[in-house]
């Protein structure tokens, strides 16, 4: 038994890219929670659960709720989708995954 | 010159330049025809994305939908925009890595099962089917509206370009032209709603003018929800829909847009991972320039509908209302016999019936812009059919010829993979042209229909798939079934066995057919993950295969096995 688990063993040299993209993949999870968060909130938050109340506060002619739902929650997503384009590039060259 | 011949001119060059872009980009090879090789850049393939996904109904429809719906058209406009951000952050990049063709190809590799592969092309051929049905008949409407001819030549005519750019270029063809028809139809959909947002409130705009002020100082959505309640109607701003309903018609919808098998698959054509990132975001910028401007066409045109008719004479109406009785899109019928139209909630009492595709389709002559503006309006209706129609086609063929014939006869050449791919598009062409001619009557349910599917048999599979090394292909399989035969059954009993009882008090918890993906979504993950649990975990080389998808370094070019 015990030699079979130490053969199961791998190498230093071969757990540390293995622990790299372990960490990569903890730090993108991070990201993604983070993101879809903000996603949650405008979309699902904003422009649907709290849409009373944010319709009492008008920006211009728009009711605020009214606003998230047709409006910002459509810009938030671009932005988050950009978020997460320039985060992911960083990451990847961070933790030595990128592509070129 | 008159609106046909402008009409004629502009859909005919429209054409033709789709046409000569297919001949140019003719695909060579199988990879050329299942993913464009693989070489299209992160922008093209954004715009190519938008295209496809902007149907003739998110071109003429959504706008007027909007306008009868008010706030609860919300759902419609965050779910189809929302859904991009679960593609680009759970999705694209990992099956970019992945590095295959198609959906099922994934399922299949990632539950080493070609059972759960071909419950996977099950699944993608119904979603495309029930969703192209719809398009060809919208192509033939559109046809039918502007080319004054039978919708039936409408749905022919449309046939033989589609199959003419589908089967001849494959998916490097379609996203070229792709490319372009996204061009034609947001020019086309921009023009009249900038001159509509300049006349009603001063700023060119349609995103400020839609919270802009009317030339009273009132602004527009405050006098709209004014109007309304005068009339009797709810308020513009507020909403009819229960909000647990609306919640779960919006998961629905985005969950469902990230899971439709012709949209994920236009993140295998870019050349990399990063790149898979950077075009879901370029997509869907592309995408809310149409979405963010289309609440505004909503607005605008139901206040200058109710403006110009409400309590108005008959002999004093706008020619545009004219115009567009003749087709029937707007009936006035003067029931208390006072020679002034009445627009009110009471179906017995009110005059006026206003089709919510007159939203768009009438929009120049509501503007009074020039004749070859209505020309360019129909060019870029029919773009917007044609566009997604093919992609959804291309699908089709590429779950025929590669999903099922290959995964049972792989040894067959590509020369011979590609005349068979060929020749499911035509047969695809042919059978989608047959249900455009004869609509199963329920074109306007299969929307819902698709979108449920979707997300109640792919969305979960592929995420489970990507962020589980522990889920198995017994637990794929049986989500995926469970997923699908529970919304099936759903809408199926309250869409077609008992319509009559499809109302909130009958629904299960309130929730709308429209929204029923979410829960068939839920169950799906649930089963899947129960079962996983009780079953024997996946073999190493699918452990391998995971963490492999999940760093992007080693993305070579769309491998063939």
């Amino acid at each position: 038994m015990e030699i079979h688990s130490d053969f199961q063993q791998k190498p230093k040299i071969m757990t540390n890219p293995k622990s790299n993209s372990s960490a990569y993949w903890k730090k993108n999870l991070q990201t993604l929670i983070f993101l879809l968060a903000i996603w949650f909130v405008v979309s699902f938050g904003f422009g649907i659960l709290l849409v009373e109340p944010l319709n009492n506060i008008k920006v211009g002619g728009y009711p605020l709720g009214f606003w998230f739902a047709q409006q910002g929650s459509i810009y938030t997503f671009i932005v988050v989708i950009f978020i997460y384009v320039v985060r992911m590039n960083k990451l990847d060259r961070e933790f030595d995954v990128n592509e070129d | 010159m008159d609106i046909l011949t402008w009409t004629y001119l502009l859909v005919g060059l429209s054409f033709a330049l789709y046409i000569g872009i297919a001949i140019w980009t003719r695909a060579g090879s199988t990879k050329e025809f299942y993913v464009a090789g693989g070489g299209v850049s992160p922008l093209a393939n954004g715009m190519a994305t938008a295209a496809d996904w902007m149907s003739a109904a998110s071109f003429i429809s959504m706008a007027g939908l909007i306008s009868f719906a008010g706030y609860d058209g919300s759902v419609y406009l965050m779910g189809w925009t929302g859904g991009y951000v679960l593609l680009a952050l759970l999705l694209a990049p990992y099956l970019r890595k992945f590095g295959k063709f198609t959906v099922p190809d994934f399922v299949g590799d990632r539950y080493y099962s070609n059972k759960a592969r071909v419950v996977a092309v099950i699944c993608a051929l119904f979603i495309s089917f029930t969703y192209v049905a719809g398009q060809m008949r919208g192509v033939g409407i559109v046809f039918s509206r502007y080319l004054e001819v039978p919708i039936e030549w409408g749905v022919v005519i449309g046939m033989c370009i589609v199959f003419f750019y589908a089967v001849l270029g494959g998916m490097k063809g379609i996203t070229y032209t792709q490319v372009a028809q996204y061009c034609v139809l947001i020019f086309a959909y921009m023009v009249p709603a900038i001159f509509i947002s300049m006349q009603l409130t001063g700023n060119p705009v349609p995103q400020l003018g839609l919270g802009g002020s009317l030339e009273d100082g009132v602004p527009l959505l405050e006098k709209l929800d004014g109007v309304l309640a005068d009339l009797g109607f709810t308020e513009y701003t507020s909403g009819r829909k229960g909000m647990g309903d609306m919640l779960m018609i919006t998961l629905a919808l985005m969950v469902g847009t990230a899971g439709l098998p012709h949209v994920i698959v236009r993140f295998f054509t870019v050349p990399k991972v990063k790149d898979a990132r950077l075009s879901a975001g370029y997509a869907l910028v592309f995408i809310a320039i149409l979405y963010t401007t289309a609440p505004a066409v909503a607005a605008f045109g139901i206040y200058n509908a109710i403006n110009s008719t409400s309590e108005k004479e008959l002999a004093a109406l706008p020619a545009w209302v004219e115009t567009w009785q003749k087709t029937n899109l707007i009936q006035i019928d003067d029931k208390n016999g006072d020679g002034k139209v009445q627009y009110l909630p009471d179906p017995k009492a009110n005059e006026l019936t206003i089709d919510k595709d007159i939203m768009v389709l009438a929009s120049p002559e509501i503007a009074e812009l020039p004749n070859w503006v209505v020309g360019l309006v129909a060019a870029g209706a029919m773009a917007a059919a044609l566009s997604t129609a093919a992609g959804l086609l291309l699908v089709i063929s590429t779950s025929v010829s590669r999903d099922l014939f290959k995964t049972f006869k792989p040894d067959i050449s590509e020369k011979k993979e590609l005349r068979i791919a060929r020749f499911s598009a035509a047969g695809a062409v042919i059978l989608a042209g047959y249900f455009g001619v004869n609509p199963p009557g329920f074109v306007a349910e299969v929307v819902a229909f698709a979108f449920g599917l979707a997300a109640a048999s792919f969305f979960p599979v592929i995420i489970l798939g990507i962020f589980s090394t522990r889920i198995n292909k017994e637990g794929a399989i049986t989500g995926m079934i469970v997923g699908l035969v529970f919304t099936i059954a759903y809408i199926s009993y309250f869409k077609f066995i008992a319509p009559d009882l499809n109302n909130a008090s009958h629904w299960w918890f309130g929730i709308s057919p429209e929204g029923i993906g979410s829960v068939g979504m839920l169950l799906n993950f649930a089963s899947c993950y129960f079962v996983s649990k009780i079953t024997p975990p996946p073999p190493a080389h699918v452990q391998d295969l995971i963490q492999e998808i999940r760093i992007p370094r080693g993305a070579g070019a769309a491998q063939d096995h």
